[in-house]
């Protein structure tokens, strides 16, 4: 017969709370947490203050390349100098306030279409104005604007254009992709499984490389369509692709017996899909989407292949051009970083906040 | 006799190539009549009753539900479907949608009923189920038994003929069973043909016209309550109901 022994009784969870019992309990926990913060605060005595020197002590903030080149700190002067250029790139000088009034519409139009209020049908309505007027006003060749072609247009206002338009047109063709692949019917399955198979295993830079230079010389003389559209068609059909897979794999995890329950209570297929199918596929595949919209954003920066300068091309314009700031590029680069940087990660904590919402019917 | 509301005329159905799993199905059912159908697992049951609004297909012989015999026409489902309620032993009710939501949806999108008759009708269906005071919350926040008879009042909301129940209390907690059956007992004195899957045995005798009995996809026996609990006629609904009784 075995005896009860009694497993000895583990301290209370300590009360104590402040910075120095934080340090005890993430920083110093046991040796091996000790070990690995004093290896950590090692690398970071010996890197810190190169890095500090360089970015902020020995910094040049403001003056000419001479300065800069005689510093031995960053050269954020370059920023200073530069930014019109990096922003809008080969957009013409005085025009600069078009496309930097077209770039507060579109982001204004994004962020308004992130909010709830603005979650109505002429939303899309919205979109449609908004881009209308910035075609207009970026395009010009009306009321004394100076006519601007598409491929002057660069920058920032260019690469929110792509992303923000791309990804809103791949959405919905992502999900009748990813609801083809699903279908009952063979040939529309093997279609649209074709579709994303070609599209997945080319790298982006042929599609938009063909978009851009093949395109042309399938169609007849005479007939062209403008490059920024062709662009714009080559990154959604791409996007699409990959969203199409991510959607795919949300609607393979809705239970069998949702749909059984939806087809007893007599709705039809598309009904089903709409209001059964999709609004829970896609609130399990949050994460995976918005994994897919920031790839997207910073994808666009690949259309430079095809001569369309937005941020990353007009940044590297900008610095290319003029020989007296050339050495300054890493500044430059850092300089946008931080920009694509704030983007992104609006769009991670944008993504926090939906999952909560689409949540709320799973919270107790 | 009026003729039946269900009828199966020899009806076969495999599953993939020789899972034989209903053989020379026979099966009157007359309006407003109460079926128990039950039988050890893997007996065909349920897919019995998910061939009557053609959850499966049949493969051989001819299966009618209120005058429309079942084949491809994809039409006549649909509308078979909005006459057959089914109440699933996973309650299956949708998670994203309010209790509210999840029963103004069929009468609304396929009844094309405005949204204020539709929750009306909503609320009386809730009322007799007596979870009204629950429309608001999502299914999720509520207990399987609560959960069940939501998904009861969802299949009543379309005013169905017919109600099928595939187990409704097997995934329930003994003392959630109750409140279900009477849901149930409740409703068979309404006239609705009901064809109910179960082990609930005291249901069976308390509301059922017939008792069907099957096993490896046969019409073993069928009698009315009574006589089946008190004196079975086949060797293995005996030793059925020994087993399910026996404890």
């Amino acid at each position: 017969m075995s005896t009860f022994n009694a497993i000895a009784a583990r301290p209370a969870p300590s009360t104590s709370s402040g910075a120095l019992a934080w340090c005890r309990a993430n920083l110093f926990h046991d040796w091996k947490t000790t070990l690995g913060t004093v290896l950590i605060g090692l690398v970071l005595l010996g890197v810190l203050p190169r890095l500090l020197h360089w970015a902020l002590i020995d910094a040049v903030w403001s003056g000419n390349y001479e300065t800069c080149q005689a510093a031995s700190g960053a050269c954020w002067a370059v920023v200073q100098e530069k930014f019109r250029f990096i922003l809008f790139g080969r957009y013409p000088h005085a025009e600069h306030w078009r496309a930097l009034v077209c770039t507060v519409m579109l982001l204004g139009l994004i962020l308004a279409s992130c909010t709830r209020a603005f979650w109505r049908p002429w939303l899309a309505l919205l979109w449609l104005v908004v881009l209308a007027a910035y075609f207009a006003l970026m395009h010009g060749g009306f009321a004394g604007l100076r006519l601007v072609e598409t491929d002057l247009w660069s920058g920032l206002p260019l690469t929110i254009l792509l992303a923000s338009l791309s990804m809103v047109m791949a959405f919905p063709i992502a999900v009748f992709i990813a609801l083809g692949r699903r279908s009952g019917m063979p040939a529309i399955r093997s279609l649209c499984t074709v579709y994303v198979e070609l599209i997945r295993g080319v790298p982006l830079i042929s599609v938009l490389f063909m978009a851009s230079f093949m395109f042309p010389l399938l169609m007849p003389q005479g007939f062209n369509i403008d490059v920024l559209v062709r662009v714009l068609a080559g990154i959604t059909l791409f996007a699409a692709a990959y969203m199409a897979e991510v959607i795919r794999g949300g609607l393979q995890a809705i239970p069998k017996g949702q749909l059984e329950a939806a087809a007893t209570l007599g709705l039809s297929y598309w009904q089903m899909q709409r209001k059964i199918v999709l609004p829970q596929a896609l609130a399990m595949v949050v994460p995976g989407l918005m994994n897919n919209f920031i790839s997207t954003f910073k994808d666009t920066s690949l259309v430079a292949i095809v001569s369309l300068y937005e941020l990353t091309g007009a940044m590297g314009m900008a610095m290319n051009s003029d020989a007296n700031w050339r050495p300054f590029r890493i500044e430059g680069y850092l300089f946008i970083a931080v920009i694509y940087f704030v983007f992104c990660y609006s769009m991670s904590r944008y993504s926090q906040w939906i999952e909560a919402q689409v949540n709320k019917s799973k919270q107790r | 006799m009026s003729t039946p509301i269900i009828q199966f005329d020899k009806v076969n159905k495999w599953y993939g190539n020789n899972f034989h799993v209903l053989r020379d199905i026979d099966l009157h059912i007359a309006q407003g009549e109460r079926i128990v159908v039950c039988g050890p697992s893997g007996s065909g049951k349920s897919t019995l009753i998910r061939c009557i609004n053609r959850l499966e297909e049949h493969q051989q012989g001819h299966l009618t539900v209120d005058g429309v015999e079942l084949n491809d026409d994809v039409k006549a489902i649909d509308d078979l479907r909005k006459k057959v309620g089914m109440v699933f032993q996973q309650f299956n009710l949708f998670p994203h949608l309010t209790v509210l939501e999840n029963l103004t949806l069929s009468p609304m999108w396929v009844g094309k009923l405005p949204k204020k008759e539709a929750e009306e009708r909503a609320m009386e269906q809730l009322r007799r189920v007596r979870i009204a005071e629950q429309a608001q919350k999502y299914p999720l926040q509520l207990s399987g038994g609560q959960q069940q008879r939501v998904a009861i009042a969802r299949a009543l909301c379309l005013t169905p003929k017919i109600m099928l129940f595939d187990e409704p209390t097997s995934a329930l907690d003994p003392e959630m069973i109750k409140e279900v059956l009477d849901v149930m007992i409740e409703m068979a004195d309404q006239g609705i043909t009901m064809v109910c899957v179960t082990h609930e045995m005291g249901f069976a005798k308390a509301v059922a016209d017939r008792v069907i009995f099957m096993d490896e996809g046969q019409i073993v026996e069928q009698n009315n309550p009574h006589d089946f609990f008190s004196k079975p006629q086949s060797e293995r609904s005996r030793d059925f109901l020994s087993k399910i009784l026996g404890h």
